[in-house]
């Protein structure tokens, strides 16, 4: 039985992830008309005449920058909000999650809004001041989307580090006269280095496979998943071929770094359990002064251009949606509805289903990977952690060049989007339930299988139903990455398929302002409705990235 | 229900590594048997084997008459409880108990009265409808125990169901545990490392030591008469002491340095001027006023209410533990000679290597 599964999943794997990557690789490698064999991709893309290895460069220089951003701001919010007794905890918490969970690029189209061209801010600076606030678009502005957007994950990731930092090792360090910011640096911060780390590679890769925000905010500043889509869609005449040739690129810059981050995090592994967590301390009145106005500023930082997105839906408009007059009423909401009913029931459908799929298949591997190993099952392990190191323009490009033709054809289907969002999602949940799963002491199955329950029915009487409560948890996280994908959904979306999220960026992209935010709105209503239902399935208010 | 478990040559490794080499036991219908030993010895991977959570090696393990080697766990109708109790977390009390009764498909009315009847006989009937984890470490013991005994399994194995308990419930349940199992006479093979445990609820004990079984015997036999030096040393406490045998009244004796013990009851195989380990209790040494004895110096003595421990050091240097029932006078000085006499039945002789019993 768990034979037929395992070879059913190895069947999945090869057909929707190995089969378009071994495509996408082969097209990179073959030239448009005559199919012959020709490096001349790969060559374009390097030759300094085209520039386009500059893009690569533009990338990193990007997703380093945010990535030291957000850890500088992560890492100290993290610290004084375990330390230090803070005013309306829970609520700050339940914000700064709330931040992590918005669509990437709403962040940087909000932004937009308030200082770009034509911002809100801007002309009101303009207004009183008389001075032109220097330009948001470019470099800056997509490392003030990416760092405001990405800084909860660092906080996140740490906070959930502080949790199993014992107190008396700070009690420790403080008797052998290492304190305060000389125990930050020398005690806190390596003690946390596992969890710094991971954060640190998570900002990096978001950052650098990001579509959305430089899309959104980088004009002419260009990064490499933007090139990949504008080769495939062809703004400036499409390449398939050449498109291939940088996806190819791009999965071997991340699978290096992602190499790179394994062997520093492996010098770095310990476990750490915390019998008594750090006790909080109230601050002085200064100093609780500043840490509230830290804590708090980051958020509002964060999530106000947000919230300015569902005041600026409110706002009356000309006709042809792109105008402001004066009052407000709900007619932005009235113009999208015809669009808007059908977006929600296609983000229903695809990222429900995907979700489904996604939930079902990793409950599935993660058994077999952590209770059943055997050389298929490892040969499965290693290939779902495969597209954790893939751009989502990547997967999108490849999904194309697989399903386009040949013996199986979907795409303007739903159900390539349904692919495309199961391969990128699946490691993540298959991770967090491997993690649910070593939880669970083997002797519980055994128990079962000592009173008479076959393997089959100790699975799933007893396994999944002590695997839910941690893997539902893990799937309205994901249910939330699924309804903000874009990267690789805008390639493959038809008219027919269109989420909200797409829907969202078809409208800004078309420059009706208003109802793009009337959309948006809407989608974050979405986002914090999962928030709230993740709040009451989650036994403990902690998140699992 | 009373079924015997024979196992024949059992041979267990882990790829290259040898745990169990050649291991063959038999255990009576109705007994109440123990695997003890140091952690490793590979008690509890024995305790596997017989389960089917291990893979078997070699060897053949039988119930009865029926080779189970290659049966499936599910299918040899064994009752297990486990070290973490093992209780499914999402299932109420009554629901774990009933679990393994639901997978043999009786009837409804059937599987009520057999998990009511084990609810109660477990003492946990107010509890039914709880989830485990709002139970203490005692009761979740005591559903463990129901569970395991409600499907009237053949054999009740037990890997150390007691060590997650702090020691008063400890000794509260291998009571319950000893009762019973008494009552149903069920065949029980029980893994511990505490021998104090294993005396306590065991009719016949197996000491295991790096996979083999150094012996099989009642608690009475293992303390008394051990058949090794391992045995002596690892059930219960006691002083070895490197001696000579030599010849005394025509019969065998123990120097023991100036003080020499007439021991009659050594085997053909002790000669005199052979090398021996004494094993010596510590109450079987007695502290005596005058007359023939050890000559040693207090060095530290410890008041335990019943029982004074001192800790002495001989003339020829070896230092011994001694226990006396506490008297009403002082307690001797630190610093104090004493002369001891032995109780020369009760201790052992062994072998030089320590690897036999010199005792007929």
């Amino acid at each position: 039985m768990w034979v037929i599964i395992s070879l059913g999943l190895l069947g999945l794997y090869i057909l929707f992830m190995l089969y378009p990557m071994l495509k996408l690789l082969i097209n990179s490698v073959r030239d448009e008309t005559t199919g012959a064999f020709t490096l001349r991709y790969f060559e374009r893309f390097f030759d300094p005449d085209h520039g386009y290895a500059y893009t690569v460069i533009n990338s990193f220089k990007v997703s380093i920058s945010a990535t030291v951003i957000t850890l500088i701001i992560g890492v100290p919010m993290a610290y004084l909000y375990t330390m230090y007794e803070v005013r309306g905890r829970n609520f700050l918490m339940v914000m700064i999650i709330l931040c992590s969970m918005s669509a990437p690029f709403l962040g940087a189209y909000s932004w937009v809004l308030l200082l770009g061209r034509g911002g809100a801010i801007t002309k009101l600076i303009r207004a009183w001041f008389g001075i032109r606030l220097p330009s948001i678009y470019g470099f800056g502005g997509i490392l003030l989307a990416l760092s405001t957007k990405l800084f909860p994950l660092v906080f996140l990731y740490v906070n959930g580090a502080l949790k199993n930092v014992d107190n008396s090792l700070l009690e420790a360090s403080s008797n052998m006269g290492c304190k305060g910011v000389k125990r930050f640096f020398k005690v806190v911060i390596p003690l946390c280095m596992p969890s710094i780390l991971a954060a640190g590679l998570m900002v990096f890769m978001r950052s650098l496979a990001d579509f959305g925000t430089p899309r959104m905010i980088g004009e002419g500043y260009m990064t490499f998943p933007v090139i990949i889509y504008q080769q495939y869609v062809g703004e400036v005449g499409t390449n398939y071929n050449f498109a291939a040739a940088i996806a190819v690129i791009a999965v071997i810059i991340t699978a290096v770094i992602f190499l790179l981050q394994k062997w520093s995090s492996n010098r770095f592994s310990f476990t750490m359990n915390a019998l008594h967590p750090i006790e909080r301390r109230k601050a002085g009145k200064i100093g609780s002064f500043f840490i509230h106005l830290f804590l708090y500023g980051m958020v509002v930082i964060s999530y106000a251009p947000q919230l300015f997105l569902v005041y600026y839906s409110f706002h009356n408009v000309s006709r042809t949606g792109n105008i402001i007059k004066p009052g407000y009423s709900f007619m932005n909401y009235r113009t999208v509805w015809p669009d808007l009913g059908p977006a929600v029931w296609n983000t229903l459908r695809i990222c429900g289903g995907a979700l489904i799929i996604i939930v079902v298949l990793a409950m599935l591997i993660s058994y077999l990977v952590v209770r059943r190993r055997n050389l298929v099952n490892n040969v499965i392990d290693t290939m779902s952690m495969i597209p954790y190191i893939i751009p989502g323009a990547v997967i999108g490009i490849a999904m194309i060049m697989g399903f386009n033709n040949g013996p199986l054809v979907l795409t303007g289907t739903a159900w390539i989007m349904v692919v495309a969002m199961c391969i990128r999602r699946m490691p993540y949940t298959i991770r967090s339930s491997v993690a649910v799963l070593q939880q669970i002491p083997i002797t519980v199955e055994e128990a079962s299988a000592s009173l008479g329950a076959s393997k089959f029915k100790t699975f799933w009487k007893i396994t999944i139903p002590m695997m839910f409560n941690g893997v539902a948890a893990g799937a309205v996280m994901t249910w939330v990455t699924l309804i903000t994908e874009l990267s690789s959904s805008v390639m493959l979306y038809s008219y027919k398929t269109i989420t909200l999220n797409l829907l969202v960026y078809v409208l800004v992209v078309g420059g009706t302002d208003a109802r793009a935010c009337a959309a948006s709105t809407v989608l974050t209503l979405f986002t914090i409705t999962t928030l709230v239902i993740y709040m009451r399935v989650a036994k403990n208010k902690e998140l699992s990235l | 229900m009373n079924v015997e478990i024979r196992i024949n040559h059992a041979l267990k490794k882990y790829g290259d590594n040898v745990i169990i080499p050649d291991l063959s036991l038999d255990i009576r219908p109705g007994e109440f048997f123990t695997l003890l030993g140091p952690s490793g010895c590979g008690k509890t991977t024995l305790l596997r084997m017989i389960a089917g959570f291990n893979t078997i090696e070699g060897g053949d393990f039988y119930f009865g008459d029926r080779r189970i080697n290659d049966l499936d766990p599910s299918k040899r109708n064994i009752g297990m409880v486990f070290q973490n109790y093992a209780i499914f977390p999402h299932l109420t009390v009554k629901k774990n108990v009933a679990f393994g009764l639901q997978n043999r498909k009786l009837p409804k009315d059937k599987i009520e009265a057999q998990t009511e009847k084990f609810l109660n006989m477990m003492k946990i009937q107010e509890y039914k409808d709880r989830l485990p984890d709002r139970l203490s470490g005692g009761q979740q013991q005591r559903v463990a125990l129901a569970r395991a005994l409600a499907i009237e399994p053949d054999v009740l194995l037990m890997d150390e169901p007691l060590s997650n308990l702090d020691a008063k419930l400890r000794v509260e349940m291998r009571e319950v545990i000893k009762e019973i199992q008494n009552e149903l006479g069920i065949t029980t093979v029980y893994v511990t490392h505490d021998q104090e445990e294993a005396m306590a609820v065991s009719d016949r004990i197996a000491v295991m030591n790096a996979g083999v079984i150094q012996q099989i015997g009642t608690p009475k036999a293992l303390y008394q008469r051990p058949a090794n030096l391992f045995v002596s040393t690892f059930i219960g406490r006691t002083n070895v002491l490197e001696k000579k045998l030599v010849a005394k009244d025509g019969a065998l004796a123990v120097d023991f340095g100036g003080y020499q013990l007439p021991m009659p009851n050594l085997t053909a195989e002790a000669q005199a001027g052979q090398t021996v380990q004494a094993s010596v209790r510590p109450e079987e040494l007695v502290i005596v006023d005058g007359g023939e004895g050890i000559r040693g110096t207090v060095e530290f003595s410890t008041f335990l209410g019943l029982n004074t421990h001192y800790l002495v050091r001989l003339e020829t240097g070896e230092r011994v533990e001694i226990i006396q029932e506490s008297r009403i006078d002082d307690i001797l000085a630190k610093g104090s000679t004493v002369r001891m006499t032995v109780k020369g039945e009760k201790i052992n002789v062994f072998t030089q290597d320590g690897s036999r019993s010199l005792i007929a």
